[in-house]
C-alpha cells in the first residue's frame, strides 16, 4: 500500500471465493441493483479507507440508514452482515444524501507577494462523524488541488473526479476575468460534489478535513504525513519495480477498459473540438444577423407602402439573433463543460489504469523474482501475498468505480445531449412563432387590400 | 422686353401610357391595356442554356452560353389544339442590344434590367464563374423574367424590334442596328453635365432620384450582409455533420449507448445536409431583390433622361434671351451690357446703319427660329414628364407588390426551414434520450 503514513493496514481477511474481479456480476451493473451477486472481498476493499473511518462507517451503518446515495455496489462498505442489510436499503432509497455542499462567492485576496482568489465551500451534513452540522470554510485552487492529490495518493485506483484546468491556455481568458472565476467557480463545485457522491471517497479523511477545517488549521493537516521526497521515492520505486507496467499478466477486462479508454479518448476529444467549433460558427452567424435586421429598418425609412412588411422583417430578425444568442448560452453552459470534464476524465481514468498495471507489475516483479530464489521462498512468499492482495482490492476498487463512473458517464451524456437538442427545439420555435405571426400579418393586409382595390 | 422662360415641367400625367415625345418614333397605337399585352398573346420562356464555342470579332476562339428562346401563340379559343412552338437561340450580348436599344427608344420608360453579368454578392459556396451550371441556370430564369416583364409592358410590348428579337433567329442584330438607335443615345458626358448644372428641375424627379439612389444603396447592403449570413449558417450546420461520423465511431464500443449514438448520428447528417436546399431557394429570393437593385438604375436613367431635357431646355432660353437682348440693343443702339462687339465698335468707330439693318435681320430670324423650337422643347419636356411619370406611377406599383411578395416568400422560406429544424431536433432528442 503507497499510503502507508496515512493509513496502517488491518489484518486482511483472506479473499472470498468470489474474487477476480467479479467479471460474472458486471451485468448487474445498472444503478439499484443490489450487490449481492459481487463476491469480491469488501474487507480487502476497506483498507482503502482510513482505521478510523472503518470504524466510523460501521457504526454508522447500524444506526443510521441513511447514507450517501448508494446506487452502485461500493467497495467501501465493510463486510459486515448488518452493514449488507443496511446496504440493501440504503439502495432502495438512492436519493437519500448527508452531505450537501456549495462553492460559491469567489473573493480576491491581496497580499504583497500574490494576488489569488478564494472560494467560500458551505456543507451541510447529518453524519455523525462531523462535530457539527454546518460548515463554511475559504478556500483556494491550491487547495483543491492539494485535496485532488491527497485522494489519489489514498486511492490509486479509484476514479478522482476531474478538476479544472490551473490555465486555459486557448481562449486567451484572462486569469481573473470574471467568466474565468464563474467557470472555475462551477467546476469546483462539481468536483467537490462528485467526491461527495462518491460511495468510497465520501469517507476519505483529508476530504472531512477539507470541507471543515480553519485556514491554519488546514495548513498544519497538509504538513503532516509523508514528506514530499519520501513520497516521490514510493513512486519512483513503484514505478521502477513495475517496468512492463503489469501489462504481460493484466486480466483481460482491463485490457477492454484500456481498449475502451483509448478510443473514447479520441472520440471525446473530438466532440470537445466539435462542439466549440459549433459555438464559434453561431457566434459568427449571431454577429452577421446583428447587422441583417437593421438594414431593413433603414430601408423602410425610404418606403412607404411596403414599410410595414420591411419593419416586420426587421423585428422577425431581431428576435431570431436574440433566440440564437439564447441557443449559444445553452451550449456553453451545458455541453461544452461536460465535455470538457470527460476530456479531462479520459485522461484520470488513463491514469488510474496505469496505476492498477504498477501495481500490478510490483506483483509481477517480485514473483518473477521469487522464481529465481529458491532460498528466501517463504520471506517472499508472505511479501508476495500481500502484494497479490493489494493487487486484488486495487482490481475490485478499479472495477467497481469504473462501472459506476460508466454510468454516471451514460447520463451525463444522455441528458447533455438531450438538453442540446431541446435547446435547439426552442431555438426553432422561437423563431418559427415569430416569422408566422409575421406572415399572418402580411396575409392579413393583402385580404384588406384585395377586396378594397379594383385591380385593371 | 419678354424673356422666353422655360416652362417649369410639373405638369401632372393624365392618363396611363401616354404617347412618348416628339422626334422620337411615334407608336402605331397608344399604349396596351393588360389584356392586350403581347404576354396575354403569347407565351415565352426561356427554356434552356447551352455551352457553345465560337469566334468572336477579333477572330478568337471564345465560349458563351446560348439561350433557347421558346414562343407560343395562345389561341383564344384553344380546344385541345395547341399552336406550334417556335424558338430560336440567343446569346446574352444579344439581349443588352436588345435592352440599350429599348432605353434609347423610351427613355421615359422604367425599362426591366437584365440579371446580372457577373456573379455578384456571392457567399463562399457558389462560385463567381459565369460557366457554373448553377449561376447559368439563375441566369435563365433571370433572362425569362426580363422577356415577360418588357411583354407585359403597355408601351414595350408593341415594339416591332422586340418582337423580331423573339421571332425572328437571323438578321436581326442588323434590324437594330438600323434603327441608329446608337446615334440618339445621350452621352454620359452631357448627362453628367445636365445633372450639376441644370437651375429648375421636376422636383418630383430630384426626389425620385433621391429614392432611387437611396434603394440602391440599401438594397446592396442588403444583399451584401444576406450573403455574408447565408455564409455563417451555411457553416452552423454543415458542422453538425461531424457529430455523425464520431457519434458512429463512439457506438462502436458502447453497448447500452451506441443504438442511440448510432440514430442520433443520423439525424444530424440529414440536419447538415438540409442547408443546401435551403440556401439555395434563399438565391431566388436575392434574385427578387437584385432585380429591383438594378431596376433603381433603370429609374435613375429616366431622370437623367428628365435633367439632360430640362438643361437643354434651360439653354435654349437662355439663348433665345440673350438673342434678343442683342437685337434691342442694335435696334436702339444702347449699350446695356458689356460686350465685345460694343467695345470694338466705340473703339472703330460705329456700324454703318445698313451693316446694322442686316444684323438686326438675321437677328430676328434667328430669334424667330429660337421661339419655335423653345415651344416645341417645351411641348416635349411637358409629353416626357408625362409620360415618364405614368411609368413611374405603373413601376411604384409593381414594385410594391412584388417586394411585398418577395418579402412574404422570405418568411416562408424561414418558416419552412424552422419546421425542418424542428423534425430533426426532435427525433435527435428521441434517439438521446434513449442513450
Amino acid at each position: 500500500m503507497e499510503a502507508e503514513g496515512r493509513v496502517p493496514g488491518p489484518p486482511l481477511p483472506p479473499p472470498s471465493p468470489g474474487s477476480g474481479g467479479g467479471a460474472g456480476a458486471r451485468a448487474d451493473a445498472p444503478a439499484g441493483a443490489p450487490g449481492a451477486a459481487r463476491g469480491p472481498p469488501l474487507a480487502a476493499a476497506a483498507e482503502v479507507l482510513s482505521l478510523d473511518d472503518e470504524e466510523d462507517d460501521l457504526e454508522v451503518f447500524s444506526k443510521d440508514t441513511s447514507l450517501a446515495e448508494v446506487n452502485l455496489f461500493s467497495p467501501s462498505m465493510p463486510i459486515s452482515p448488518s452493514s449488507m442489510i443496511n446496504q440493501y436499503k440504503i439502495e432502495d432509497e438512492p436519493e437519500l444524501r448527508d452531505l450537501f455542499i456549495t462553492v460559491d462567492d469567489p473573493e480576491s485576496h491581496i497580499t504583497t507577494i500574490e494576488t489569488f482568489i478564494t472560494y467560500r465551500v458551505v456543507t451541510k451534513t447529518s453524519r455523525g462523524e462531523f462535530d457539527t452540522s454546518e460548515y463554511e470554510v475559504r478556500r483556494r485552487y491550491q487547495d483543491f488541488l492539494w485535496l485532488k492529490s491527497k485522494l489519489e495518493e489514498a486511492h490509486p485506483t479509484l476514479i478522482i473526479p476531474p478538476l479544472p484546468e490551473k490555465f486555459i491556455m486557448k481562449g486567451m481568458v484572462e486569469r481573473f476575468s470574471d467568466e474565468f472565476i464563474e467557470t472555475r467557480r462551477k467546476a469546483l463545485h462539481k468536483f467537490l460534489n462528485r467526491i461527495a457522491d462518491h460511495p468510497t471517497l465520501t469517507f476519505n479523511e483529508d476530504f472531512k478535513v477539507f470541507l471543515t477545517a480553519q485556514a491554519w488549521e488546514l495548513s498544519s493537516h497538509k504538513k503532516q504525513g509523508p514528506s514530499l521526497l519520501s513520497r516521490m521515492g514510493q513512486t519512483v520505486r513503484a514505478v521502477a519495480s513495475s517496468v512492463r507496467g503489469g501489462v504481460k499478466n493484466r486480466p483481460e477486462m482491463f485490457t477492454e477498459m484500456n481498449n475502451y479508454m483509448e478510443t473514447f479518448s479520441q472520440k471525446i476529444n473530438v466532440l470537445d473540438k466539435i462542439a466549440h467549433r459549433i459555438y464559434k460558427e453561431e457566434r459568427e452567424y449571431f454577429n452577421e444577423m446583428k447587422e441583417y435586421g437593421p438594414i431593413h429598418t433603414l430601408w423602410s425609412a425610404s418606403e412607404e407602402d411596403i414599410a410595414d412588411s420591411l419593419k416586420g422583417v426587421a423585428s422577425c430578425i431581431d428576435k431570431c439573433c436574440k433566440a440564437t444568442e439564447k441557443r449559444m448560452a445553452g451550449l456553453s453552459e451545458n455541453l461544452l463543460p461536460i465535455l470538457h470534464e470527460y476530456v479531462l476524465y479520459s485522461e484520470i481514468l488513463m491514469g488510474v489504469l496505469k496505476r492498477r498495471d504498477q501495481i500490478q507489475g510490483e506483483l509481477d516483479s517480485k514473483v518473477d523474482a521469487l522464481a529465481n530464489k529458491k532460498t528466501e521462498k517463504d520471506l517472499f512468499s508472505e511479501e508476495i501475498g500481500k502484494l497479490e492482495d493489494k493487487v486484488e482490492c486495487a482490481n475490485n476498487a478499479l472495477k467497481a468505480d469504473w462501472d459506476r463512473w460508466k454510468q454516471n458517464m451514460q447520463c451525463d451524456m444522455r441528458s447533455t445531449f438531450t438538453n442540446v437538442a431541446e435547446n435547439n427545439l426552442r431555438y426553432y420555435e422561437e423563431c418559427l412563432a415569430t416569422w408566422e405571426s409575421f406572415l399572418a400579418s402580411q396575409t392579413v393586409d393583402l385580404h384588406v387590400e384585395a377586396d378594397s382595390e379594383d385591380r385593371p | 422686353m419678354e424673356s422666353a422662360e422655360a416652362e417649369p415641367s410639373d405638369s401632372r400625367p393624365e392618363e396611363d401610357g401616354a404617347a412618348p415625345c416628339s422626334g422620337l418614333p411615334p407608336p402605331e397605337q397608344p399604349g396596351a391595356t393588360m389584356e392586350e399585352c403581347l404576354a396575354k398573346k403569347m407565351e415565352i420562356t426561356v427554356s434552356e442554356a447551352e455551352k457553345r464555342t465560337g469566334r468572336n470579332a477579333m477572330n478568337m476562339q471564345e465560349t458563351y452560353t446560348a439561350y433557347l428562346i421558346e414562343t407560343r401563340v395562345v389561341e383564344s379559343q384553344s380546344e385541345g389544339q395547341c399552336a406550334p412552338v417556335d424558338s430560336l437561340w440567343r446569346r446574352y450580348s444579344e439581349f443588352e442590344l436588345l435592352r440599350n436599344y429599348l432605353s434609347v427608344t423610351y427613355p421615359h420608360i422604367v425599362v426591366p434590367p437584365l440579371p446580372e453579368k457577373r456573379a455578384d454578392f456571392v457567399w463562399h459556396k457558389l462560385s463567381a464563374d459565369n460557366m457554373d451550371p448553377d449561376f447559368v441556370e439563375r441566369r435563365r430564369i433571370g433572362l425569362e423574367n426580363f422577356l415577360l416583364r418588357v411583354a407585359s409592358h403597355p408601351v414595350l410590348c408593341q415594339d416591332k424590334i422586340f418582337y423580331s428579337f423573339l421571332t425572328q433567329e437571323g438578321g436581326w442584330k442588323e434590324m437594330v442596328n438600323e434603327t441608329g438607335f446608337q446615334l440618339k443615345a445621350d452621352s454620359r458626358l452631357k448627362a453628367l453635365n445636365a445633372t450639376f448644372r441644370v437651375k429648375n428641375p421636376d422636383k418630383r424627379f430630384t426626389e425620385l432620384k433621391h429614392y432611387s439612389d437611396e434603394l440602391q444603396s440599401v438594397i446592396s447592403h442588403l444583399l451584401r450582409v444576406r450573403a455574408r449570413v447565408a455564409d455563417r449558417l451555411y457553416g452552423v450546420y454543415k458542422v453538425h455533420g461531424n457529430y455523425g461520423r464520431v457519434f458512429s465511431e463512439w457506438s462502436a464500443i458502447e453497448k447500452e449507448m451506441g443504438d442511440g449514438l448510432q440514430s442520433a448520428g443520423h439525424h444530424m447528417d440529414v440536419y447538415a445536409a438540409s442547408i443546401d436546399d435551403i440556401l439555395e431557394e434563399e438565391e431566388h429570393y436575392a434574385d427578387q431583390l437584385k432585380e429591383y437593385l438594378f431596376y433603381a438604375e433603370a429609374l435613375r436613367a429616366v431622370c437623367r433622361k428628365h435633367e439632360l431635357m430640362q438643361y437643354d431646355l434651360e439653354m435654349a432660353a437662355q439663348d433665345l434671351t440673350s438673342k434678343k437682348q442683342q437685337c434691342e440693343e442694335l435696334a436702339t443702339g444702347t449699350v446695356r451690357t458689356f460686350s465685345l462687339k460694343g467695345m470694338t465698335s466705340k473703339l472703330f468707330g460705329q456700324e454703318t446703319p445698313e451693316q446694322r439693318e442686316a444684323k438686326i435681320k438675321v437677328l430676328e430670324e434667328q430669334i424667330q427660329e429660337g421661339e419655335e423650337q423653345l415651344k416645341s422643347k417645351n411641348l416635349e419636356g411637358r409629353d416626357f414628364v408625362k409620360s415618364a411619370w405614368a411609368d413611374i406611377e405603373r413601376f411604384k406599383e409593381q414594385k410594391n407588390h412584388d417586394l411585398k411578395e418577395a418579402l412574404i416568400s422570405y418568411a416562408v422560406m424561414q418558416i419552412s426551414m424552422c419546421k425542418k429544424g424542428i423534425q430533426v431536433w426532435t427525433n435527435a432528442k428521441e434517439c438521446f434520450s434513449k442513450m
